[in-house]
């Protein structure tokens, strides 16, 4: 695994900083010089996991990269409320084309770096689940395939939230959206259904593959930063919730991504030329319960009466994802 | 700007330009809780503060902290019953942080290094105090630190009071002592030992003082009567732990009986055994209503200290006691069952508690002695006789060498205070930072550091000191599981989990502000911060 964690340090590195922790086992969103790349006056709502994530991973690629980073944005919430006619967010040089063409335009991008002899410019490409598992998933797989040297973040909340929470290729099942109501014999997201993009980009036998959390700022600069150095098409798949459309708190954004990880429903690992290298273990394990209750898009499974066989699929998923990746070591 | 591009009407711009704040309902704000450990500490140390210096190895500055309040950490971080770890929030977690173990290091490094305190200038004004045990030195030194002159009377060849006389050497060597109270005696405090006051107001008058503090502590064994006992075979515990600090320490039998359930009771028999004797502790109540602490309670019967539980002594008959067999009622109070037993015992120990020994007040106006012959003291340790303040064993409450140092350092505020024609007035704390507030997810799992212990083999036949102290890596170890309850320690998460960069960071030491433009009032910072130093209040309109 890319991080190392240390330990007996009262939070050791779970907490961003320290000041009983060395200054290099510290995480960039703790420093005062880090970039804020996505900076304040945002529209993001309240407690947005996705401006937190894409902070945390383009700050963590601006270092990386001695900030020289380019940055492809898929149309999405992270462009729209980033973007506001005449007003940017963004603190780094940044580009929006379509929906579905992220991909593409950051191939051209490398590609015209390519051609400029610039290999000291790193391109990052980002966009939302509905930009990458659905609509630009062609261009991806075609970026994926060629090997281009981009970075793609994809910041996954699970539906598509810009335009009123429709469910998309990475919605899990049961999950309430304003497509998949918590209505009739099967409420909720179908099971059975979406993709696991970190698969299928394994699949390719790119370079790098990982998957990270809002809930482990470490570990997803650590991500980053590998991703960063290397070269060729890179993909890192991070779990950003949605209070708005997830029905959380919006102070509870960071303890929903934890319960998703502790529970083993949102799996920490990497992998290289499409074999897993490394993975996070757990450190504390929960039911899936503790991550679904924090939810109201998954309140049709306790009210009025709990669903067991759903719960119980639920926990199945959770249970498969520890096996497969050995996450309790 | 020149020609715009067609359709553009407006000039590129931030979003810093969009001030995110005025959304918001409620506010993040930060604020310092009152730690759990220092709300427990009988001497009023702020405990957290000093960890704090102890987690970055500023050892010094550490014991700087530690003794502003409590001039005897050596002490303290061997004999005191540690409240402060009982009320630590980490016990919840995994195991307290061994407070008691860290002061010790803290003591014991400043006696080897020869540290010492600075007082300020002199105030031309004097105090006498009454008795040099810990609430006497405690007093005289945090007076001689505000520059006031101060003079000891001491009945006894020595000063440290129970902490000489007693205290138990295996728990309390008295070169430790020697070294604590020498940095006392170093400070130009005046003692007179061999010299009991007699008359109060005689002594007052002779010195001349503007004020007095009493602590005079508890040396008088309360009795009872046991028939048929012969005399010879009783003791009091006071004379007995007392004689054990002479050259000539009392002979007991091989069979001792100790009455009475309290810490001095577990000290008379656990020196017993270590003198070769057979103790065991007689007690009118069980266990778990014995007021001894039960980590005293567990070492004695480790080293082999036997219990008689809800047993009173009926009479004496030569070497055999006669036990009545009690049980408790609801209250917990014992009641006598008429079933009697005998056991056989060379010695009787009597451990029932001890009274000040108040004669010399006599004459003095405005003094109350209550039914238990404590001293009543006001809210500022005054008693009714103005300018004459009293604290430790002698005046009601527990009585405990950290209470007793506490009760020092209180006095002295106050004594301080009266001689400066003001009041002292404490002030208000901070609410209690309480165990619900925290984020226990962020602290790394970390075991206690177990100082070492004498086997228990030669725990049972020497004085030699029972347990040893951390050495330095870990007792920086053990300071760094300090969760800094309810008290910012810079963990940064607050800054980092913004996800409007609305934190701003102050930078080492200066801790963190809120930029209220931009903050939306998620509450993510409050909810992630580890130690419960952000409150989400309500924005005002």
């Amino acid at each position: 695994m890319s991080t190392q964690r240390v330990k007996f340090y009262q939070t050791g590195t779970y907490t961003a900083g320290n000041r009983l922790l060395d200054e290099t086992a510290r995480t960039v969103q703790s420093r005062m010089d880090r970039t804020n790349s996505l900076n304040s006056g945002h529209r993001a709502c309240q407690g947005c996991g996705e401006a937190l994530g894409a902070r945390y991973a383009i700050d963590a690629a601006m270092r990386a990269s001695h900030n020289r980073l380019i940055a492809i944005n898929a149309t999405g919430c992270l462009e729209v409320f980033s973007s506001p006619y005449p007003e940017s967010s963004w603190q780094i040089p940044w580009m929006h084309s379509l929906f579905g063409n992220a991909p593409a335009v950051a191939s051209g991008v490398a590609a015209a770096l390519r051609a400029k002899r610039r290999d000291d410019v790193k391109v990052v490409a980002q966009g939302g689940d509905g930009a990458t598992v659905d609509i630009g998933f062609g261009c991806l797989s075609g970026m994926f395939e060629r090997n281009d040297n981009v970075l793609y973040l994809c910041y996954d909340n699970e539906a598509y939230m810009n335009t009123g929470i429709q469910r998309s290729g990475s919605t899990p099942p049961f999950a309430r959206t304003n497509t998949t109501q918590a209505v009739g014999d099967t409420p909720g997201n179908p099971s059975g259904t979406g993709k696991n993009l970190p698969r299928i980009a394994m699949a390719h036998g790119i370079p790098y593959v990982a998957t990270a959390s809002v809930a482990d700022l470490h570990d997803l600069e650590a991500k980053v930063a590998t991703a960063t150095a290397m070269q060729g098409a890179r993909y890192i798949h991070i779990h950003v919730p949605c209070p708005l459309g997830w029905g959380s708190d919006p102070a509870h954004t960071v303890k929903v991504a934890r319960m998703a990880v502790e529970s083993g429903l949102f799996p920490l690992f990497e992998a290289q030329s499409g074999n897993i290298v490394g993975r996070m273990l757990i450190r504390h394990k929960v039911p899936v319960e503790r991550y679904l209750e924090l939810q109201t898009r998954f309140r049709h499974l306790f009210d009025p009466r709990r669903n067991e066989d759903a719960i119980a699929a639920i926990q199945s998923i959770a249970d498969e994802n520890i096996t497969t990746y050995g996450l309790l070591g | 700007m020149g020609r715009k591009p067609f359709a553009i009407t407006l000039d590129p711009n931030s979003s810093l330009a969009n001030h995110t704040g005025n959304w918001r309902t409620m506010k993040p704000i930060y604020v310092d809780r009152l730690p759990p450990c220092n709300h427990a500490c009988p001497a009023g140390e702020n405990i957290q503060a000093w960890l704090y210096q102890a987690e970055e190895g500023a050892s010094e500055e550490a014991w700087r902290r530690l003794v502003e309040d409590n001039p005897m950490p050596a002490i303290h971080g061997r004999v005191c019953y540690h409240p402060c770890e009982s009320a630590c929030s980490r016990g919840q977690l995994d195991e307290a942080v061994s407070i008691r173990a860290v002061e010790r290091f803290l003591g014991d490094l400043a006696i080897k290094e020869g540290w010492r305190v600075l007082c300020a200038p002199s105030t031309g004004k004097k105090v006498l105090i009454v008795g040099a045990g810990p609430s006497g030195l405690s007093a005289a030194y945090h007076l001689t630190r505000m520059g006031h002159t101060v003079t000891i009377y001491e009945a006894a060849d020595k000063v440290g009071g129970m902490m000489r006389y007693g205290i138990p050497s295996y728990r309390l060597p008295r070169e430790i002592v020697d070294a604590e109270v020498g940095r006392l005696e170093a400070m130009d405090v005046m003692i007179r030992l061999n010299t009991r006051v007699e008359d109060l107001e005689a002594t007052i008058k002779e010195e001349g003082v503007h004020a007095t503090f009493l602590a005079v502590g508890a040396h008088l064994a309360r009795r009872i009567e046991i028939p048929g006992y012969d005399a010879k075979r009783l003791l009091d515990a006071a004379t007995f732990l007392q004689s054990m600090a002479g050259a000539s320490p009392i002979k007991l039998g091989r069979r001792v009986a100790v009455y009475g359930g309290g810490n001095t009771a577990i000290d008379v028999a656990r020196t017993a055994e270590r003198l070769g004797a057979e103790p065991v502790i007689i007690y009118r109540r069980d266990e778990t209503h014995a007021p001894a602490f039960k980590e005293e309670l567990a070492e004695a019967r480790d080293e082999g200290v036997r219990f008689q539980w809800l047993r009173s002594i009926a009479k004496a008959d030569d070497a055999k006691l006669t036990l009545e067999v009690m049980e408790l009622d609801q209250q917990g109070r014992p009641k006598p069952t008429g079933r009697f037993e005998t056991i056989e015992a060379d010695t009787l120990v009597l451990a029932l508690g001890q009274k000040a020994d108040t004669a010399f007040l006599r004459n003095l106006s405005g003094i109350r002695v209550l039914d238990d012959g404590t001293i009543e003291v006001d809210g500022h340790m005054m008693t009714g006789h103005p300018g004459l303040f009293a604290g430790g064993d002698m005046v009601p409450g527990e009585q405990s060498v950290s209470m007793a140092t506490g009760h020092g350092k209180q006095a002295a505020r106050h004594i301080d205070a009266y001689l400066r024609g003001t009041e002292y007035v404490k002030p208000p704390s901070h609410p209690l930072a309480t165990f619900d507030r925290l984020n226990p997810w962020y602290y790394t799992d970390a075991e206690q550091s177990k100082p070492p212990t004498l086997v228990l083999a030669r725990r049972r036949e020497s004085f030699e000191e029972m347990v040893g102290g951390l050495d330095a890596d870990t007792a920086l170890l053990e300071a760094r599981r300090c969760l800094s309850c309810g008290n910012c320690f810079e963990c940064d998460n607050c800054y980092a989990v913004c996800p409007d960069n609305a934190v701003i960071k102050l930078g080492p030491g200066s801790r963190f502000a809120i930029n209220y433009d931009y903050c939306k009032g998620c509450g993510l910072c409050a909810e992630e911060c580890p130690c419960g130093a952000i409150d989400m209040v309500r924005e005002m309109k």
